[in-house]
């Protein structure tokens, strides 16, 4: 039980990046109907930007945070307007296929930038441990969930109460009307991809502080998707639930099924059956809108 | 495309050529000429390249079918070509068949694969089905690794040179014939798979599913036989380059191939036979470029510039031809062709342009 309950609360903390992770591709998704297959390369360059800010510059944590969060709404700016703001109107292949691109491109800065190496810094974000009976909480898992928990905190404060955040929900709705109004999509795209940019940038951060950054960080991103598609693609609430519950599913399955596999690695492949599972047989997610037109 | 003055097309088996005139039967020739003597003025090296070209020329004809002509995007092309290479592997290394019943035996291992994951298609379109190729690709490759004892595992198989009768293919000019005689056939074939009844539909399906399926085009049957031929084709490719390094690995399959077979597509032009060689084509030479500029940058800035200075062209290239040419390279080739024959009166209404 106490083996079940530990696998449980690990993945209840990693399942609340994924979260994060995959609010950002949400977010990109409601705004502008552009599916990014990038955002795990955001997480990729957070890891590294957090060593970066940490080791090499020497900065205390807070200050590493807001560099590593500047950098990411450059980072988002520019993007959206190079890439995205040209491909307009295009048909949803060339705009996925530019996000693929741009994701090689990323891989690529950050081999030319930091050599793809391993790079570690445990043990420089903050500690606190916590201990419930038997269960021992890992300091690092404590701290995503808690960021985790603020940053999605945040955002919908962001949504709810701002006069961007509600341009962000109104273009979400419907284009047409907003452009009507006189609000400026282009300014909720850009808005929406430094979003995404920067709890990507926040998820690498926070997964590297457990982990190191590599880039292995990237396969991270991928299985956003899959939390993506278990939630349904455009509900965020579904993204937070479909984290904490593929999280929890892919440790538990590895803990268990793992010994008896010869070649073990479950973990990696869990989150892809579970995307074609829920491809097959709900197409639009756990909490996504139920279109009447096939997807 | 209009033809030249002077050519006339009296009836039926003309108009549906695709060799038309003299002049195309001679340059078809002298194309053949020239491809099939390369061995005799080339290096090895040179030919090791066309050989690796073929095989992807092979690859995109497949992936061409299946999305450029049907629109279903796949991203999991390098994970079907797995699939066909380690059929004909196993097939080779384990069973002993020989080469030439391995060959069609990793196609229709592969083609069958690309019907299971071609599936979800009759359900989801667009993103959904990007994500589930991914998903087909990691889901491929771990399995190969699950069977070990068959496919090796990550240790990979070797296979035994490949032979057909008498002839040792084991050399590299005699794999290069072989290469090329099949990418010949294949291209031979995929232009004509998209003029027969299931192109037609394919088209149908790519342009309108809604009023394709009106029409009384079947979604169910034809979305398959895409996936089938896609895969099929990618199968070939995939037993061709493992038999051509006679050693299987799932290395030779990365996910970024699967990518990067994509990106041919979209700078060849979809939708294109012609396209589908401009593309690979292309694409390998710029790898060719990166893997001899890449060692001097390596020198001169740092070490991992190289590896960094392929992702990063691979990526750029892509990006800017979505941007400023998202019709390919088939578009361009149809304008400077459209540009020479016009002369002098090149000014064309831009609606007339095809």
């Amino acid at each position: 039980m106490a083996f079940f309950l530990q696998l449980v609360v690990t993945g209840l903390a990693q399942g609340m990046v994924y979260a994060l992770i995959a609010i950002g591709f949400v977010i990109i998704l409601k705004c502008s109907e552009v599916f990014n297959i990038a955002q795990g390369h955001f997480v990729l360059i957070g890891g590294y930007l957090g060593y970066t800010f940490l080791v090499p510059f020497g900065l205390p944590i807070w200050a590493a945070l807001g560099m590593a969060i500047a950098t990411a709404i450059i980072m988002g700016l520019l993007i959206e307007r190079l890439i995205l703001r040209p491909l307009l109107g295009e048909p949803v292949l060339a705009v996925i296929m530019a996000t693929i691109a741009l994701m090689i491109v990323l891989e690529g800065l950050a081999t030319l930038i930091w050599g793809a190496e391993y790079k570690a810094y445990h043990g420089l974000l903050p500690t606190i441990t916590l201990k419930v009976g038997e269960i021992s909480i890992p300091s690092e898992s404590l701290i995503g969930l808690i960021v985790s928990i603020i940053c999605v905190a945040i955002l919908m404060l962001l949504f709810r109460y701002t006069k961007i955040g509600l341009a962000m929900r109104a273009t979400a709705e419907d284009l047409q009307v907003v452009q009507s109004v006189g609000i400026r999509a282009t300014t909720v795209y850009a808005v929406s991809w430094v979003i995404a940019c920067v709890v990507g940038v926040i998820g690498g951060i926070l997964l590297g502080g457990v982990s190191g950054a590599s880039v292995s960080l990237a396969d991270i991103g991928i299985k956003a998707f899959a939390v993506v598609l278990l939630g349904g693609v455009n509900s965020i609430g579904g993204a937070i639930v479909a984290g904490i519950i593929l999280g929890t599913l892919e440790n538990v399955a590895a803990g268990y099924l793992d010994p008896l596999l010869p070649g073990g690695g479950l973990a990696q492949v869990f989150p892809f059956i579970v995307m074609i599972i829920v491809l097959v047989f709900r197409p639009y997610g756990l909490f996504g809108l139920v279109g009447i037109k096939r997807i | 495309m209009g033809l030249r003055t002077g050519t006339f097309q009296e009836n039926y088996t003309k108009d549906m050529a695709i060799f038309r005139t003299r002049l195309h039967w001679g340059m078809l020739f002298a194309l053949l000429i020239l491809l099939f003597t390369c061995p005799l003025f080339f290096s090895d090296r040179i030919l090791t390249v066309m050989t690796m070209m073929g095989i992807s020329v092979i690859s995109v004809h497949g992936l061409n079918i299946l999305t450029g002509y049907c629109g279903q995007i796949s991203i999991g092309h390098a994970g079907f070509m797995a699939v066909g290479g380690y059929t004909s592997a196993v097939l080779c290394a384990k069973l002993g068949l020989p080469f030439w019943a391995a060959l069609p035996g990793g196609a229709l291992a592969a083609g069958i694969a690309g019907l299971i994951f071609g599936l979800p298609s009759l359900k989801i379109k667009g993103f959904y089905l990007i994500m589930a190729t991914i998903a087909a690709h990691f889901i491929i490759i771990w399995t190969v690794i699950q069977l070990r004892s068959i496919t090796g595992g990550p240790d990979g198989l070797s296979v035994p040179r490949p032979e057909i009768g008498s002839i040792m293919l084991s050399s590299k000019t005699n794999y290069f014939y072989m290469v090329m005689a099949i990418t010949c056939l294949a291209t031979l074939l995929a232009k004509n798979i998209v003029r027969t009844r299931a192109g037609r539909a394919f088209i149908a399906i790519r342009d309108n599913e809604l009023a394709a399926e009106v029409m009384g085009v079947s979604l169910w049957s034809y979305k398959l036989q895409a996936f089938f031929i896609g895969c099929v084709y990618a199968g070939v490719a995939g037993s061709l380059l493992i038999h051509y390094i006679s050693f299987a690995s799932t290395d030779q399959f990365p996910f970024m191939d699967s990518v990067w077979y994509l990106g041919m597509l979209i700078v060849g032009g979809m939708g294109s036979t012609t396209g589908a060689i401009f593309g690979a084509v292309a694409l390998k030479l710029l790898d060719e470029l990166v893997t001899m500029v890449g060692p001097i940058l390596s020198a001169a800035v740092a070490p991992q510039a190289a590896a960094s200075l392929a992702l990063i062209s691979q990526g750029l290239i892509i990006i800017i031809f979505l941007i400023f040419e998202p019709r390919g390279l088939h578009h361009r080739w149809e304008m400077i062709k459209a540009y020479f024959s016009l002369w002098p009166f090149s000014h064309q209404d831009e609606s007339e342009r095809g």
